[in-house]
């Protein structure tokens, strides 16, 4: 239907006006988007493709600073799973009071500026804070260490895949899952067996936005870092350190992979909602028809 | 949604939502009134000294006008985006459909670094714009266009979906009785198009206010005329006076706040809209 | 959709797992952590090699250095808030001294190193377009109509400090009083578009952006600058300018806690031997043992002491940087 009805429609609009929308529309997505991507990769090569290995694998700080945040996204990736999957279930599926208020707390590290967020845990960790000196006779390094990196992280991609799953769990309908229940199925192997598999595209959606944004993190994170080279500085740090040291080579270098990582992250969004775009329809009309809502 | 009685029959609502409410308790609710408390033990004369003074003042008109603006022009540019994308084809336009969410993705450090040698003055449309007098770094219209780049995603997006579900009946209905295709555009889709328009407004606004990464590489963090309310933040840690940075950074929480409020209430009722 | 599945999990449980292993292997070796302010990054590295060998030869043990830099005030907070320096090297005396006042320095730090904790000072002077086209060549040239300079922030930076403490020492030296010196000093930042976090962000910003006639820098900066520039900058030395005593000292309650102690001293130390004051004035400071000083390279200038502008570096950071001092009031409006 969407392909007939475009093609009448666009049809109604005469050629001119549809030639300057088009180019206008493709001139600022080409200004806004395209120039500053394919300038990072320009310039991260504008000494040679060696330099730019070079500059990528052969300095211990760079190659601590991927790992770094290949430890640091990651684990806040999961935890965030894990959350997600508690909230979206206790959200979707009952009905209780402050339901409502648990959503926008939800949403709130959305709007919280990321050096709100850092201050916040220089509050409560830092040594004039409310735990520091507590923790540090423990023993314990949170703040300007890698777990503060991953404390800070998670904080501000906390909502990603939370919001993901929401929608696509109340889209989906708890049937089948009550279906389950009443034959016997416990908990756990309902979840697995049932929730699971039908929200796979909206957990993996929701799993990739998260690690794209956790992977990118900047402001909380250098609040809470330290910058102590070769050991708290993530990918985006080492940009701006890089940068600061007249390295500019090196600095879209890494951010040239940072880059890539954010197109691989949009290639699998589409590839995705390609496959889960006709799940999600069946499911809506589904739920359509059986007079919910 | 009859799920009244799936508490009964629905395993591990206590679980869940236990597990939720400990979470959001240690990572958001603690930090949150840790920084309440924090700004709390100011004095009422020491907490608007430190929220209202005219450097602040100037911080908070630039925050908040910078992303307004940012967001009118998002709004602008996404619904154009939006209209291109579902009303015409082209060659490429998966490909242009899918760049719509690298601002998404893409790290805002990198976005930053990227605008400012961009239009630098010896940058490579810096280089050209400079001398027709239009500076798009260290300026406050630097500030709005990394504004807009975050921003019109969300517009874009929201009005996408409401696009394609309008019923090609009622603008062929308006053209049999006569409207041209403007008055179509603007007594009959747009009135419709309203409440995405304004959850796109509102997202990127509220994304806008708290940027941080990127406005600092391309602001120039003059006091009084580019210095965004984040770095201001960070200039008052700085300086050791962490109560008068969580002073500032309340200020902020509650203007953030309401405008999720708002934008929450915003969507529950374009809800209604939908057709 | 099963591959879907493995890789995922593969990416957010093993991945992970083994980055972690390999970050907490790196943290794991004996450091010393020495947290300086932004210019130092060419010379604590040479320093550190240097060190490393010298500590390797005389006590047969292995010892790493890890280096954190940023804007002074912005490493003093953070030491003060659990950074965990075994050594600072900042830029100023306030922002050491801001560590004493937390009770992570010794009272008495400033004696117990040698010419006051100073190994090397610095000062600050201009750096200029080649063929220096608008012909600066002292600070009453920085106030030419359409001149514009490049400084750090006074609030975050060393270097942005001490260019404004510079420029009005060099006012009060021509004659002025202190009226005509605070007028100066307005009137310069009015020339001033930008003021970045640190002494690097404003490096980057007039030598690879292009931006500004003149930039106010550390020396030592000026001339990593002008040599990286390929010609196309050029210094010059104002006649009178400040100088600048980026102090050193061991972080008393950091070291005894770690153990550090030892190593921490006789690593700062090493900074007053000959081979240390030979790298510090390769990277253009000035070493406290001036027969070390190349003066076609670092020559004599007119310095001054924090003395000429207040009655030390705490009164100046509260006349000149505390709340409605004299920089604050250069920005509020009439």
């Amino acid at each position: 239907m969407g392909n007939a009805m475009s093609a009448r429609v666009s049809r109604q609009d005469p050629w001119y006006v549809r030639w300057t929308l088009t180019s206008a529309a493709l001139i600022v997505l080409i200004l806004l988007v395209v120039v500053p991507v394919a300038a990072v990769f320009i310039q991260a090569l504008a000494d040679g493709i060696a330099t730019y290995w070079n500059n990528l694998f052969n300095d211990g700080d760079t190659r601590h600073s991927i790992l770094l945040t290949l430890a640091v996204a990651p684990t806040s990736v999961a935890l965030n799973l894990i959350f997600g999957l508690a909230a979206a279930w206790a959200i979707s599926r009952f009905r209780f009071t402050g339901r409502t208020a648990l959503l926008t707390l939800i949403d709130t590290p959305f709007s919280i500026s990321p050096v709100v967020a850092g201050l916040l845990f220089v509050l409560i960790f830092g040594q004039l804070g409310y735990l520091g000196p507590w923790l540090r006779d423990q023993g314990i390094h949170i703040l300007f260490s890698p777990p503060g990196l991953v404390i800070a992280t998670t904080f501000v991609t906390l909502p990603f895949i939370a919001r993901e799953l929401i929608p696509v769990m109340e889209a989906i309908g708890p049937d089948e899952e009550l279906a389950a229940v009443s034959l016997g199925a416990s908990g756990w192997q309902m979840f697995w067996n049932v929730t699971v598999p039908n929200i796979r595209w909206g957990l993996l959606y929701g799993i990739i936005l998260c690690n794209a944004r956790a992977m990118g993190e900047f402001g909380a994170v250098s609040v809470v870092s330290g910058h102590i080279s070769g050991q708290t500085d993530t990918m985006p740090l080492w940009v701006e350190k890089a940068f600061q040291e007249f390295n500019l080579p090196g600095a879209f270098a890494v951010a040239s992979v940072l880059t890539l990582l954010a197109v691989a992250t949009l290639l699998l969004k589409v590839s995705i909602e390609r496959r889960a775009r006709p799940q999600l329809a069946e499911a809506k009309q589904m739920s359509e028809s059986a007079g919910a809502e | 949604m009859s799920s009244n009685t799936n508490r009964r029959v629905l395993p591990g609502f206590r679980l869940s939502l236990s597990f939720t409410l400990v979470y959001l308790a240690v990572l958001v609710v603690i930090p949150l009134v840790g920084c309440f408390v924090k700004a709390g033990s100011l004095t009422w004369s020491e907490f608007r000294h430190a929220v209202w003074t005219e450097r602040t003042r100037s911080a908070y008109e630039l925050s908040f006008g910078a992303s307004l603006t940012a967001a009118a022009i998002s709004v602008a540019l996404g619904l154009l985006i939006a209209w291109v994308l579902v009303r015409y084809e082209f060659p490429l336009k998966r490909l242009f459909d899918s760049l719509v969410d690298l601002p998404f993705a893409l790290p805002t450090a990198v976005a930053g670094l990227v605008y400012s040698s961009l239009y630098a003055p010896n940058g490579w449309l810096g280089r050209f714009l400079v001398p027709l007098g239009i500076h798009l770094a260290y300026s406050r219209p630097a500030i709005v266009l990394v504004m807009v780049f975050i921003g019109f995603p969300f517009v874009v997006r929201a009005v996408e979906p409401v696009l394609e579900s309008i019923d090609a009946e009622l603008e062929e209905a308006a053209a049999v009785l006569g409207a041209n295709r403007w008055q179509t555009f603007r007594r009959v889709l747009l009135p419709s198009l309203l409440p995405p328009l304004v959850t796109g407004f509102a997202l990127s606004f509220a994304r806008a206010l708290g940027e941080y990464g990127s406005v600092v590489f391309v602001s120039g963090n003059m006091p009084m005329q580019t210095e965004i309310a984040p770095v201001l933040i960070v200039a008052r840690l700085e300086e050791f006076k962490y109560a008068e940075a969580t002073a500032i950074a309340v200020v902020l929480l509650l203007a953030s706040f309401t405008l999720l409020v708002m934008i929450n209430w915003l969507e529950k009722r374009s809800r209604r809209w939908d057709y | 959709m099963r591959l879907a599945a493995v890789i995922t999990i593969g990416y957010l449980v093993v991945l992970p797992v083994i980055a972690w292993v390999f970050v907490f292997n790196q943290a794991a070796e004996q450091a010393l952590l020495n947290v300086s302010y932004d210019p130092t990054r060419e010379l604590w590295r040479d320093l550190n090699r240097a060190f490393r060998e010298q500590y390797a030869r005389e006590t047969g043990k292995h010892i790493s250095i890890s280096q954190s830099h940023g804007g002074s005030s912005s490493q003093a907070r953070a030491v003060i808030d659990g950074l965990e320096a075994d050594v600072v090297s900042l830029a100023l005396w306030t922002d050491t001294d801001a560590l004493r006042r937390n009770g992570l320095l010794a009272n008495d730090w400033i004696e117990r190193l040698p010419n006051r904790s100073l190994p090397y000072s610095s000062t600050i002077v201009f750096v200029v377009r080649a063929g220096n086209p608008r012909n600066i060549r002292d600070w009453d040239d920085l106030l030419q109509p359409h001149v514009s300079v490049i400084t750090p922030s006074p609030k975050t930076s060393g270097n942005g400090k001490l260019s404004l403490l510079a420029a009005c020492g060099a006012a009060l030296k021509r004659g002025g009083d202190e009226k005509a010196a605070f007028q100066y000093v307005a009137e310069l930042y009015r020339h001033a578009p930008i003021l970045d976090a640190g002494a690097r962000g404003s490096a980057t910003t007039f030598a690879q952006k292009k931006i500004g006639d003149v930039h106010l820098t550390w020396e030592n900066e000026a001339r990593l600058e002008v040599a990286e520039s390929r010609g196309e900058l050029d210094i010059v030395y104002p006649t009178w300018s400040i100088r600048a005593e980026p102090y050193v000292a061991v972080v008393d309650a950091n070291v005894d806690r770690r153990g550090t102690r030892a190593a921490a001293e006789s690593y700062l130390r090493f900074l007053y031997t000959d081979e240390g004051q030979r790298i510090i004035a390769a990277h253009y400071f000035r070493p406290a043992n001036d027969a070390f000083r190349d003066r076609t390279i670092l020559p004599d200038v007119k310095l001054f002491g924090i003395e000429t502008v207040a009655k030390g570096w705490h009164e100046a950071q509260e006349k000149f940087f505390g709340d409605g001092g004299v920089f604050d009031r250069i920005y509020e409006r009439p």
